[in-house]
């Protein structure tokens, strides 16, 4: 088992009616592996992660989970899952540690053994204070930090997380990124979605990029800049509104020129270099900014569109 | 290894012990209003009660039933459609080994415990009034139980299929208040015009309040044989079990895609 995958997908394909939602994706995902799903909504994430999860038939394809059929074997399948959606799902009128002891009973485990494990969890996601507390007063992180804590319930193989951190204040953001890298730490496979590229920087050692249904690239997220993009990117912003005007004047600096609604993006493997050729060519920008490239601009790179609208 | 079935009835009870308290009004003090109004207060103007029995006594165990009807129909409504929309908490169960047939008989049994309690408690307050003319009163416990499942399961479906929750207000206006006026809780059906009895003996609430009227009276009401008390077994048996099997396939519909 450990040298097979523990997601395999061929050729998988989600439609709704007419609209295809995931169209004829690839995918190995092994154990042990941080494992990421980045694109724009709609990009086809959450469906393909509802059917890891078993509670979406796939329409054409293979899937195997844990190298079980999702559609013949999903109750076993789910019994070694954990699953933190991206609605949160906790029972408000139940306390902060019944929603784990309730949800450990699902799993056919002792009232005992679910108080233990309770306990254990809420002490990993710093939440133990707060065990008696009803779920409402909550913070959201506090909450998506018990919803991950009873995703860990019955011990999962695979954890898979859709969109883990969206809504969240940055603080919290952080919180829950190191309680994951943890988590990983110890062996658990960590299959997440996302839109945002730090967290897919932070978290993941292999990302698939999806757009429109589609895998458009896969890579750890340092070899997809390197494929994708250069070293570094130089943004400008004019004080004008018509950016188009500024492309020709541009060409040439860099590797590569994207005009965007707000500013232009110069690639460029010398970034300082590009802003020195910018001012001899008269061009005065209102303002410069020299940064290191993200996933987000291999994702405008490969898409042509933002991440995050 | 639990059942999960159990896991599911276990977090409804938990929850229970938590918002009891609110359910007390329903559960205990308005059947015990509905009795000492009508039972006692009406009937004290209903000389020779019907077919000989006191007023008092062919009442109560119309209410008592009625008492589980209700609850099993309102605990179905909004607490079924919110575990889909609103806390999702069925959302929540199919992440996990616990499936949709464990979801909605969890829910049955819970209804079940609360129509059982709340039977327990009317029938010892009953008994005091001297309402209760046989031990053959217990037999109301199982008949509840076959009422509430009867009446939830149906409503249980019906919730886990749609959107929106003003459909709801159709259900109480159009269902439940009628069938609560109308089947023979208050008076004898054979009161209804002719045009309108078929309606009362459809509704599995009729069927309830005869069995329980034996029940609670020690012997077969006028017109009634035992062939009968089957038939009306039956026919809630009936009710439970496609109601049961809609449940089933609509919760599975809704939490799969």
């Amino acid at each position: 088992m450990s040298d097979q995958s523990l997601i395999r997908a061929r050729g998988l394909v989600k439609r709704f009616g007419d609209f295809t939602a995931v169209d004829g994706i690839d995918l190995d995902v092994a154990r042990g592996e941080a494992f990421g799903f980045l694109g724009p909504n709609g990009a086809g994430k959450s469906s393909t992660m509802r059917m890891i999860g078993c509670v979406s038939t796939p329409t054409a394809g293979e899937l195997s989970i844990l190298g079980m059929d999702p559609v013949r074997d999903g109750t076993r399948i789910r019994a070694r899952l954990g699953v933190c959606p991206q609605l949160d799902n906790l029972d408000p009128d139940l306390t902060v540690q019944e929603n784990l002891t309730t949800y450990a009973r699902y799993f056919g485990l002792s009232r005992a053994e679910g108080r233990r494990r309770a306990a254990e969890l809420l002490e990993f996601v710093q939440l133990a204070d707060r065990a008696t507390s009803k779920v409402d007063p909550l913070s959201g992180g506090m909450k998506r930090r018990l919803t991950i804590a009873r995703a860990m319930v019955n011990e999962p193989e695979l954890v898979l997380l859709d969109e883990p951190t969206t809504g969240l204040d940055p603080q919290a953001r952080h919180l829950l990124w190191e309680r994951l890298f943890r988590l990983k730490q110890q062996g658990v496979t960590l299959v997440l979605t996302t839109h945002y590229m730090d967290e897919a920087e932070q978290l993941c050692d292999r990302l698939v990029v999806m757009d429109t249904g589609k895998i458009v690239a896969e890579g750890s997220p340092r070899s997809l800049i390197e494929q994708h993009s250069t070293r570094e990117v130089v943004e400008l912003r004019f004080g004008e509104s018509a950016l188009d005007g500024f492309r020709d004047k541009l060409t040439g600096i860099g590797e590569r020129v994207d005009v965007l609604p707000d500013r232009i993006l110069l690639y460029a493997d010398d970034g300082d270099g590009a802003v020195a050729e910018v001012h001899n060519r008269q061009l005065a920008p209102s303002s410069v900014l020299v940064r290191r490239s993200t996933l987000e601009d291999v994702f405008l790179h490969l898409t042509g569109r933002t991440l995050v609208d | 290894m639990a059942h999960p079935m159990m896991a599911t009835l276990e977090r409804e009870l938990i929850l229970y012990r938590r918002l009891w308290q609110a359910s007390v009004f329903s559960s205990f003090l308005l059947p015990l209003l509905f009795v000492l109004s009508i039972g006692v207060g009406v009937g004290n103007y209903i000389t020779g009660g019907v077919d000989g029995v006191p007023y008092l006594n062919y009442v109560v165990p119309g209410v008592l039933v009625t008492t589980a009807f209700q609850i099993a129909i309102g605990e179905s409504t909004y607490p079924v459609l919110g575990g889909f929309k609103w806390q999702r908490s069925y959302h929540a169960m199919r992440a996990t080994p616990v499936q949709p047939v464990h979801m909605v008989g969890g829910h049955l049994l819970y209804l079940v415990f609360r129509a059982e309690v709340a039977t327990v408690c009317f029938l010892i307050v009953v008994g005091l009034f001297g309402a209760i003319d046989s031990w053959w009163a217990l037999a109301t416990l199982p008949v509840v139980a076959l009422v509430s499942v009867a009446s939830a399961a149906p409503v249980t479906a019906f919730a886990a299929s749609i959107e929106n929750d003003s459909y709801f207000s159709l259900l109480f206006r159009f269902g439940l208040i009628p069938a609560t006026l109308f089947s023979g809780v208050f008076f004898p059906v054979t009161q209804l015009p002719e045009l309108f009895r078929p309606l009362a003996y459809l509704s599995p609430l009729w069927h309830g309040v005869v069995l329980s009227r034996a029940a609670t009276l020690g012997e077969l009401p006028p017109g009634e044989t035992w062939l009968a008390m089957l038939g009306h077994v039956g026919y809630l048996v009936l009710w439970g079990v496609v109601g049961l099997a809609l449940a089933v396939w609509r919760f599975g519909k809704r939490l799969q895609d």
